[in-house]
């Protein structure tokens, strides 16, 4: 077992990109720094992945188009016409923030919700509490997942009820989320690892590859 | 390593770690990989697009299941979209020398029970699957935990995960479950108890009387809904009847590797005095047949009990409210006699031939509601087979009841076997979210007892009638 110091993560992640950056590659997300943006909000706890994206939409072979699906019984009718009431649906909110209640993305594994939510066009999910697979999945496609205090969430939510284009700010360098008409700030969790693969598009599986020597050695030494 | 006493959790976690990141994930090295046509075909594209191969293939399994037809199964598949996805997992197994058991294959079935069935499921091992169920293997004192697609090319490339690892929660129940009450029950009232989010962040392992007295099939039905109350997974320290249920099994190990594959797996257990973050502990004596009533699994109870009012759940009250809304329920109300419309047994939860064999004890020389639509799915061929052997499809045939062929089916209804809008259907699955089984349908989630004392009557009841 090595352990690996977090500056040297950067040198191993340069190094594992060499074989794969001779052929024109392309990034896996887009790079995630600092994001000012308003929000769209949906104060509902236990917000599943089945509701992110139902499984009827899960047959496509490639990533591509999940965002018109996103939210999709929430969002139309049976008939497809689109449900006024629902949030994604009011032309008051817009931006590439979406704010959660507490538990967000439970139950399915399915990734397709992560890619549903980037394709739409957002960047960034809060919640004060999200599942642990969401979580990952997120950060995978370069989606910032912030976790906040309850009372932090409460605050944004009170932010966009008075005004629909209320802005925050997310710092991913700073590990800051603040409220731009207030100027309230929280700071966020993220392990050095993720934020620095957020900040500069890179992913674990160039991170991997830099290893195969070390997993080939590993593997052998398995007994099954 | 020192004489620590430790977890069960940390001693097959910590056999696994390839390397650590300071301030990061660990680099988690997986003995076992499952894929289906539903998760893996962007993995594959994404495996393309940066040129590089699958680094272990033997070490990935694939089968069709969560959207596979469960009539006809030797006709072609009628969707085209659906029939494109088990193409293309053929294709991308057949490409990289993947054991691929699709379609009409006889080992064909649901992903997690096929695993264990043959073999390939073993103590001690670590084991990952893009589907959030594959907490189901840790019956065998696996580490087993669902990934998204990304996590699946991840493994293909490189066998490994960069996980952090998560904290320990032991959850103990002593005592012996009641007359009619299954592991189902048990399972669903511990979530009912720390809702369907109190586990998340850790990994469970499950102790006490009633999950040693447990089959195999039932801590596979318990582990498998670990991810229901949030947990990554969940496990059960390997004993003998865990070395009995996988002896000779296709893919077990033989002869000698079979005797010290025993050895290593005598010492998988916790030891006296090992630490956990969070523990929790039940009596059996508290838990009788369960019921869910709202829109995740942590809304259940005794299927005695009356639906709780809103003070008294844990869920925010506009979160309760509309669950309760969406199911067509009121605070208050009984559960008991409330009518249903469909049932559905199976599942990786409850599609294993013990479930059968509940079910089969209370529907034997009796009928078949007449309002009441059943669907009995078995989780494998393997499975099916036995139902026929042990004469349970006569009984089941002769309650006006038909099998169907295997697959998950109307646990996700991504197949046609979708719940309609509005309707009641008392399941044997791990989800009753909005929409999971079909798009409006609403799902009581049960035990196989609980499901079959249901289609006999066309309503809510309590299985101990029947008994
Ligand atoms: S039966 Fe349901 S939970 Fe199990 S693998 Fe299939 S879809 Fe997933």
């Amino acid at each position: 077992m090595l352990d690996v110091k977090g500056s040297e993560v950067e040198k191993l992640i340069a190094d594992s990109r060499q074989p794969i950056t001779d052929s024109p590659q392309k990034m896996a997300y887009d790079k995630f720094t600092i994001l000012t943006s308003s929000a769209v909000p949906l104060p509902l706890e236990n917000v599943d992945t089945d509701q992110i994206i139902p499984a009827r939409f899960l047959k496509a072979t490639e990533r591509k188009g999940f965002g018109d699906n996103l939210f999709r019984d929430w969002r139309y009718n049976g008939d497809d016409t689109p449900k006024a009431d629902f949030v994604l649906n009011n032309p008051l909110y817009s931006g590439k923030i979406l704010v959660g209640g507490r538990n967000f993305g439970s139950g399915s594994s399915r990734e397709h919700a992560a890619w549903a939510i980037y394709d739409y066009g957002f960047r960034c999910v809060v919640s004060s509490f999200f599942a642990d697979i969401f979580k990952n999945n997120a950060i995978n496609v370069g989606i910032l997942p912030v976790t906040v205090s309850p009372e932090f969430l409460d605050k944004i939510f009170q932010a966009i009820e008075k005004d629909a284009n209320a802005e925050l700010t997310v710092n991913l360098p700073e590990q800051t989320i603040t409220i731009v008409a207030t100027g309230e700030s929280e700071s966020f969790d993220i392990n050095g690892y993720k934020k620095h693969n957020l900040i500069n598009g890179y992913d674990d599986i160039d991170y991997l590859q830099a290893m195969k020597e070390e997993i080939g050695a590993f593997e052998a030494a398995r007994p099954y | 390593m020192s004489n620590q006493p430790t977890t069960l959790f940390d001693k097959v976690w910590d056999a696994h770690v390839v390397r650590k990141i300071a301030d990061g994930p660990d680099v988690l090295f997986i003995d076992r990989h499952f894929i289906h046509e539903v998760t893996s075909p962007v993995a594959f594209l994404g495996l393309e697009s940066r040129g590089i191969g699958v680094l272990f293939p033997n070490r990935t399994f694939a089968t069709a299941d969560h959207n596979t037809p469960t009539i006809n199964q030797h006709l072609p598949v009628a969707d085209p979209l659906s029939a494109n996805q088990l193409k293309a997992l053929e294709t991308n197994t057949a490409k990289y020398g993947i054991s691929h058991w699709g379609l009409g294959h006889q080992k064909n079935g649901i992903v997690h029970v096929v695993g264990p069935e043959n073999g390939i499921t073993l103590p001690g091992m670590t084991i990952v699957c893009g589907d959030s169920h594959t907490s189901t293997h840790g019956a065998f004192g696996a580490i087993a935990f669902g990934i998204g697609t990304s996590e699946v090319e991840m493994v293909l490339a490189s066998q490994c995960i960069m996980q952090p690892k998560p904290k320990k929660m032991r959850i103990t129940i002593n005592g012996q479950l009641g007359k009619g009450v299954l592991p189902k029950d048990a399972v669903l009232y511990i979530i009912s108890q720390i809702s369907a989010s109190g586990a998340t962040g850790y990994f469970v392992e499950y102790a006490g009387d009633v999950f040693e007295n447990m089959s195999m099939e039932g801590r596979m039905t318990v582990c498998n809904m670990s991810i229901e109350m949030g947990a990554r997974g969940g496990m059960i320290a390997p004993d003998e009847k865990t070395f009995a249920y996988l002896n000779g099994r296709e893919q077990s190990p033989k002869g000698e590797a079979w005797e010290n594959a025993v050895a290593y797996w005598q010492t998988l257990k916790t030891d006296e005095g090992a630490g956990f973050d969070l523990e929790y502990t039940y009596d059996a004596a508290d838990i009788e047949p369960q019921i869910t009533y709202g829109t995740n699994p942590g809304l259940g109870t005794g299927i005695t009990k009356h639906i709780p009012k809103a003070a008294d759940v844990l869920d925010g009250a506009a979160s309760y409210a509309k669950s309760l809304n969406y199911m067509g329920f009121a605070e208050d109300e009984s559960i008991l006699g409330k009518a249903i419309d469909f049932v559905f047994l199976g599942s990786c939860t409850n599609g294993r031939i013990e479930d059968f064999r509940a079910f089969a004890s209370v529907v034997k020389g009796r009928k078949k509601a007449d309002n009441v639509t059943a669907w009995l799915v078995p989780g494998s061929h393997i499975v099916e087979a036995q139902i026929q052997e042990e004469g349970i499809l006569d009984i089941l045939t002769e309650a006006g009841f038909q099998l169907r062929q295997p697959g998950c089916s109307a646990c996700l209804a991504m197949n046609d076997d979708k719940i309609p809008a509005g309707k009641y259907a008392v399941s044997t699955s791990n989800r009753n979210f909005e929409g999971r089984q079909g798009p409006g349908a609403r799902t009581l989630l049960a035990s196989p007892l609980v499901a079959a004392a249901a289609a006999i009557t066309g309503k809510v009841t309590d299985p101990r009638e029947f008994l």
